[in-house]
């Protein structure tokens, strides 16, 4: 039986209440840490779980957490970044609306841990039902003791504050979140310093996924070493998958990192298989910004050997064969798939989402959507792929925050794997733009 | 932006009581963090965040209307102009897309005769393309205020067209 860290209780009837949660044994693990734990007790146990960043950047949470700044006199905020936004997403809104407690939990657990007397859940506005649920939830634990003043009569007090966003992808970047926190426009800010350093406020703040801070529950029930011990190498623990596309049952799925990608997309625990009559032609793993696979390399590494779901197999062979885990949007493209179209979609959408900051971006993002649109809809020029790798290129690391990378990926990716579909495009116009048409040339399709 | 009225907006006696709420949940002297908690509150009330809602939250933070004006136009959930009664964000990006959600948007279209950014003659429908709604395992979607439709078809949007216009 896989282990579920955080999933574990999801279909239990009434799981949203209080009553019902804490009879399933939630909140225990609040007791526990604010009882029997000092919070560089937690902090250590989640560094020897080695859990990374889940919203996308993989980065060891632990390690965020002994970053934070302590001056004396200044509070320190804990941000829960909960502006889930990346296309092909949605396995935070799956968890806060099915679970909400157990983001509250974790969030008791790390604000103690963090010495946080001020928490905040940054919420994409387009959630608003979802804000009512963890107001809720929040409501509830405040109830109970486990929230406001003297939490347990342990004298830590914790005030947790759900905030909605305006809509706008760019404020799941940490520092436009924050801007956008204080009531401002969701630019990124030029760093250092990092929010560790200066966050909210100008005082030290640590951003955490919310599936980063739901498994810290369990960390503190059953030890850093026993999450370790779940997972593959460096990527210990589980992650939840968002799965979307042709795939016969698309949800969110919580795997042991390292399942093997094929096992994944085609057991019935999982996805289910590709739709009947189909076949598998492209994967896009982790997120609209993450390059895009053929399905060949999807499923198998270069040297032959099975991809497994984790953050080392999804990059192993770099951007030339690899790709990344990132947020676990997992999005899986038959045959009858455009690929010039969907790139061009993914392309608009970061154009539209660019906050506008930075020149390479702004414009860039501009210019790909432009020419992609025109390959597109039968306009294309020979020189047009070339030009789109070009322009990829002098986004890539030249801006501010990495949307620009995650702008430049997608596209780069899709020309690299797919050119001879955007070249029958050019090549073909009168044929490419007839409804419904798609490259049926030389490819691997399985 | 041109809207002329003489009415001043102000919250009903409840939303106000929402909005100080609000603004004392942070700390000291950062209430301009209350700034897109209250455009979504006057949104609610008014339909859209309107010139004069805008500069109104503004004396209620004691900050500059231009502080305002600024965030209101840089996030998509708000409305800069006035809108139909239900404003249906329809996803145009790619997960949705990838189920069929480009030709329900087109039958979405034409069942209520406006394209992209405009409201049917009786007021009722808006139509707004939006960007990933974070349910791509359940498109195609679209929203409508707070409540998400989902797994769409071209009969599943009529019912839906035909129960609002009830």
């Amino acid at each position: 039986m896989a282990t579920k860290i955080l999933t574990e209780h999801i279909n239990v009837p009434g799981i949203e209440t209080f009553d019902v949660y804490r009879k399933q044994g939630g909140y225990t693990a609040v007791e526990k840490a604010i009882k029997t734990m000092t919070p560089e007790a937690i902090v250590e146990e989640v560094k020897k779980a080695g859990v990374r960043g889940r919203g996308g950047a993989g980065f060891p949470m632990g390690m965020k957490w002994s970053f934070l700044a302590k001056p004396e006199g200044v509070p320190r905020y804990l941000v829960c970044n909960a502006d889930e936004s990346e296309p092909g997403t949605f396995k935070d809104h799956y968890l806060m609306k099915n679970i909400p407690h157990l983001l509250i939990e974790g969030m008791i657990i790390s604000s103690f841990a963090l010495g946080a007397n001020k928490s905040f859940i940054y919420v994409r506005g387009e959630l608003m039902y979802v804000i009512h649920i963890l107001e809720k939830a929040i409501a509830e634990a405040t109830a109970k003791g486990f929230l406001g003043k003297n939490i347990l009569g342990s004298g830590y007090d914790l005030e947790l504050v759900v905030q909605p966003g305006g809509g706008a992808y760019i404020c799941g970047e940490e520092t436009a979140l924050l801007e956008s926190l204080e009531g401002k426009r969701g630019n990124p800010r030029n760093k250092p310093p990092f929010p560790a350093v200066k966050g909210l406020y100008q005082s030290p703040t640590v951003v955490n996924n919310v599936e980063s801070i739901a498994t810290t529950p369990w960390i503190v029930n059953n030890g850093g070493d026993a999450y370790a011990g779940v997972g593959i190498g460096r990527s210990t623990g589980t992650k939840l998958i968002s799965a979307s596309g042709h795939i016969n049952k698309p949800g969110v799925y919580e795997i042991e990192l390292g399942v093997p990608v094929e096992d994944f997309i085609y057991a019935d625990e999982w996805c289910g298989g590709i739709r009947p009559g189909h076949k598998f032609k492209a994967l896009v793993a982790g997120g609209s910004s993450v390059p895009i696979l053929p399905a060949n390399l999807a499923l198998t590494l270069a040297n032959g050997e099975k991809r497994l779901m984790s953050y080392e197999s999804l990059s192993d062979g770099g951007f030339a064969t690899g790709t990344m885990l990132g947020s676990g949007g997992f999005i899986v493209f038959d045959e009858t798939s455009c690929i010039v179209r969907n790139t061009w979609n993914f392309s608009r959408f970061y154009h539209h989402e660019s906050c506008g900051q930075c020149s390479p971006c702004r414009e860039g993002t501009g210019w790909m959507e432009k020419v992609l649109h025109r390959i597109e809809h039968g306009h294309g020029h020979q020189q047009d792929i070339d030009l789109l790798v070009d322009v990829a290129r002098k986004i890539e690391g030249n801006t501010i925050c990495p949307l620009g990378d995650a702008a430049a990926w997608p596209v780069a990716s899709a020309i690299r794997h797919f050119r001879d579909e955007f070249q029958w495009h050019i090549d073909n116009p009168a044929e490419a733009t007839q409804p419904g048409a798609v490259y049926r040339g030389d490819m691997a399709l399985v | 932006m041109t809207t002329e009225t003489n009415n001043t907006v102000t919250f009903t006696p409840e939303r106000l009581t929402k909005a100080q709420e609000i603004i004392a949940r942070y700390p000291e002297g950062k209430q301009k963090s209350a700034l897109l908690p209250l455009l979504h509150l006057l949104q609610e009330q008014e339909g859209w965040t309107s010139p004069e809602g805008m500069d109104y939250v503004a004396r209620m933070l004691d900050i500059q209307p231009i502080e305002v004006y600024e965030v209101a136009s840089f996030y998509t959930m708000y409305h800069l102009n006035p809108v139909g009664k239900h404003v249906i964000e329809y996803c145009r990006t790619g997960p949705c897309c990838l189920m069929g959600g480009e030709d329900v948007y087109a039958h979405l279209k034409q069942r209520l005769g406006i394209d992209t950014g405009q409201t049917t003659v009786d007021g009722q429908f808006t139509l707004k393309e939006v960007e990933c709604l974070a349910a791509c395992g359940m498109g195609p979607v679209f929203q409508i205020r707070e409540k998400y439709y989902m797994h769409l078809t071209n009969e599943r949007v009529d019912e839906i067209i035909d129960e609002l216009s009830k």
